[in-house]
């Protein structure tokens, strides 16, 4: 459940099962650093019944099950790379929450810095072609409180 | 029988709202007063026929009448009065009803206030905002008809969905809707600009006002829609850029950019089509914001399937609305006057700066929001694009804006200096040097994100406060006479100040509450104890009370302080039985520095209880600065309002201020 939701809700478009969220206790690791990186890996991917959750914060008893799924592989030794890899291949990248660098996500992350750069090229180009002389300075102290005199107070 | 008259009454609203949006344009351009001194008029009807209607839905609600479909599906019986009030705006219909509502209000007001515009202007203005409420009433009255009745009637409604009944639903969205609809007034203004084929100073002047009051209903609501989040979701967080968080996003964004770009074609008459072209846009997203998040393509492409002719309808009212605009930009930019030159170090290079970097912004989170619909229907991937995305490009694409933020406005127009505007700043570069350093040496380790983000929080904040001694001239004269001085400042340099000022406070806030938040999950029973952040919470137990609608489970939980003063924190759970959902209720301890958060979890069956606790240090700041920055245009506001209506009370006294600042 996200704020996102709110809205949703009062668009009554979504159904909404809202109670607490995500890990329970009984699932937690003993091991703090192992249940650090569970919940590392948890956090990036998403929850595949929800809206746009991770499964570390889902309720649904599918984002359980694969808490508890990450949480054996670990134990099993896997490394955290492993582990993804493992779920990706079952589910698709459609549970990565960070998007892989592909060509299907050249645009996405390209797209961003691409924007930037034609912006600036053109800011600088229309910059150029105003000429190399630059607007004269504006107004000195000095006339600035002599048009003020001068515009007897109505600037 | 009321039904049917608020029906009858949005029926003519339609048709007044017909003729308001034809007749004045027709007058504008053939040059018939008679048609124009229609705008008026049908302006204040066509609110007046709008509130009707709005009142018989209302009333429909608060006397539970089931014979109408959506009070049926949206209360029950012992539904608590403010929420049969505020669910009035809880389903889809009611919140259109609204929405229209909010149009015709802007219309209506222009119409009253806006007599310094010159009369074309005004009647052309009027008429898009007409047809505005053309499209919308169709759109209400065709597809979202909230005047439907049943039969037979039944006995009690199906309740309003839980997760609203809550005080947030009571001022959420009115506020969010005054800021998404209130850009639909500069969106008219820049139309019937490009109608007349003239921008100038004095049209800056008139929009400004305008975009600055949406402006600020858009903040306030964003900042409720984030902390209702945050305090009703029981994970502690405020912002997952959520397709429809995105989507309340950015109009904000454009509209920010807006304001900034409009104080150039009001001081420099330059930026002139940009700024047109800002206006289109921002309505558009505002647009965007509204429908398409309703019509559930976000979230499902399936849901043009579930209801065609709703969303169908939504993509014709954006196309024409949108695509009409810059057809007519098309034709008419060209004839749009450019303004004078300026160096790429002023003023106004620094406001194109913040202009490029909050409209790219915009394109990404647009990118993002849009993208696994794009990726789907052009190659069949389905992908997730998480906060993680919006981390990495958006967030630190921001930051050359927040540092531009504090050197423009010591900046001279048309051409400025750098290195005087640094040594001025001198004060505040220490402080953002120092800020981090001082943070590393006391504070746990963190990622160095958090450590930029101190530092930026520590240069907005500073840089504001040292350009205000600077315009005091503290550093040369007495405090008094310094005091004297700011004092005199124009109310536009104070709303700005406060606003940029509001905008460290929230940085500090994000940036401190997301790398040194901690959190406890436990299952606890009766007499267990809990320790985060240095506090001990004691569970206490849980009781159970029928309240109203709902069940309510209410725990009790001591903390004790390092020093062994207590109080007393009560999450809750409350079921509701017609709904057959619960929702959480969390308890939340703050003193403006950190909040203290519980969240009450299941039971497990034997006793226990799950008990979700964070501790969230200064995660008040990001509503506070929200808040600020909404105060600040607040602030400009009444700035603008006296000099329109006195501009000759600019006494020699404003101008020796004008003259102490640089700009």
């Amino acid at each position: 459940m996200r704020s996102g939701l709110f809205f949703a809700a009062l668009l009554a478009v979504v159904a909404i099962v809202p109670a607490a969220p995500a890990l329970e206790p009984s699932e937690e690791l003993a091991n703090p650093a192992l249940e650090a990186r569970a919940e590392a890996i948890g956090g990036e991917l998403r929850c595949l019944v929800c809206q746009n959750e991770s499964i570390e914060q889902s309720n649904a008893p599918l984002a359980h099950d694969l808490r508890l799924l990450i949480r054996r592989h670990l134990l099993a030794g896997d490394t955290d790379k492993e582990v993804v890899d493992y779920v990706v291949a079952r589910y698709g990248i459609f549970v990565l929450l960070d998007p892989p660098f592909r060509p299907v996500t050249y645009l996405l992350w390209l797209g961003p810095p691409g924007l930037l750069l034609a912006a600036g090229l053109m800011l600088w180009r229309r910059a150029r072609r105003r000429g190399g002389a630059p607007p004269p300075p504006d107004l000195s102290q000095e006339e600035r409180t002599r048009a003020a005199e001068l515009l007897g107070g109505r600037s | 029988m009321l039904v049917e008259i608020g029906h009858f009454a949005l029926i003519l609203a339609f048709l007044v709202a017909v003729v308001q949006g034809v007749a004045p344009l027709l007058g504008a351009s053939a040059g018939v007063g008679a048609l124009m001194d229609l705008a008026r008029p049908a302006a204040l009807l066509q609110l007046a026929l709008i509130a009707l209607a709005a009142a018989v839905f209302v009333h429909a609600h608060i006397v539970s009448d089931f014979s109408v479909l959506n009070v049926y599906e949206t209360s029950t019986r012992n539904l608590p009065l403010v929420y049969k009030f505020a669910g009035t705006w809880g389903s889809h219909e009611g919140s259109m009803l609204l929405w229209v509502f909010m149009l015709a209000l802007f219309g209506a007001l222009v119409a009253l206030f806006g007599g310094a515009l010159p009369s074309r202007l005004k009647a052309r203005t009027i008429a898009v905002q007409g047809l505005l409420g053309c499209l919308t009433l169709a759109f209400i009255l065709f597809t979202s008809d909230p005047f439907v009745r049943i039969f037979p009637v039944p006995i009690n409604g199906r309740d309003l969905n839980p997760i609203l009944q809550d005080p947030g639903l009571a001022i959420h969205p009115p506020f969010l809707y005054f800021g998404y609809v209130g850009f639909s007034i500069t969106y008219s203004f820049a139309v019937a600009a490009l109608l007349e084929g003239r921008i100038g100073a004095a049209w800056a002047r008139w929009v400004r006002p305008w975009t600055l009051v949406a402006w600020c209903g858009l903040t306030i609501g964003i900042a409720l829609g984030s902390h209702w989040a945050y305090y009703v979701l029981g994970w502690g967080g405020w912002w997952y850029w959520d397709p429809v968080e995105n989507a309340s996003f950015m109009p904000w964004l454009l509209g920010t950019a807006l304001i900034h770009s409009a104080a150039v074609v009001e001081k420099r008459e330059t930026l002139q089509r940009w700024t047109v072209l800002l206006a289109i846009l921002t309505f558009g997203m505002s647009l965007v914001g509204t429908f398409l998040v309703r019509s559930g393509v976000l979230t499902s492409v399936h849901a043009f399937a579930v209801a065609p002719s709703r969303g169908i309808f939504i993509l014709a009212i954006i196309a024409l609305v949108v695509g009409g605009a810059l057809v007519l930009y098309a034709l008419r930019a060209q004839s749009l006057e450019t303004g004078s030159p300026f160096a790429p170090v002023s003023r106004e290079g620094a406001l194109v700066l913040n202009n490029v970097i909050l409209s790219a912004g915009m394109a990404t989170v647009f990118l993002g929001t849009f993208y696994p619909l794009f990726a789907q229907l052009a190659s069949g991937v389905k992908l997730s694009v998480g906060p993680q995305y919006f981390d990495r490009t958006f967030v630190p694409m921001l930051v050359p804006a927040i540092i531009a933020m504090v050197i423009a406005p010591t900046l001279h127009w048309r051409r400025g200096r750098l290195g005087a505007a640094v040594r001025r700043l001198a004060p505040a570069l220490a402080g953002a040097v120092l800020a981090p350093l001082v943070a590393w040496l006391f504070v746990p380790p963190a990622p160095w994100q958090a450590f930029a983000g101190i530092a930026l929080a520590a240069w907005a904040m500073l840089g504001v406060l040292t350009d205000l001694a600077e315009r005091g001239g503290f550093m040369r004269l007495s405090p008094a006479a310094g005091w004297r001085r700011l004092r005199r400042l124009p109310r536009g340099v104070w709303g700005q100040s406060l606003a940029h000022f509001g905008v460290g406070v929230l940085i500090a806030g994000i940036a401190v509450s997301t790398a040194w938040r901690s959190e406890r999950i436990a299952t606890v029973r009766s007499g267990d104890s809990l320790k985060i952040a240095g506090l001990t919470l004691n569970f206490a137990g849980v009781s159970e009370t029928d309240v109203e609608n709902y069940r309510e489970q209410r725990a009790r939980v001591v903390v004790e302080r390092p020093n062994g003063e207590s109080y007393i924190l009560h999450p809750e759970r409350r079921w509701f039985a017609v709904a057959q959902t619960s929702t959480v209720h969390t308890a939340i301890a703050t003193n403006g520095l950190a909040d203290l958060y519980l969240a009450l979890g299941d039971p497990d069956g034997k006793g226990g209880w799950v008990l979700r606790a964070y501790y969230n240090p200064l995660v008040p700041w990001i509503w506070f600065g929200a808040l600020i920055a909404a105060l600040g245009g607040l602030v400009s506001l009444t700035d603008r309002r006296l000099r329109l209506r006195l501009p000759q009370a600019r006494s020699a006294a404003a101008i020796a201020a004008q003259k102490a600042e640089p700009g």
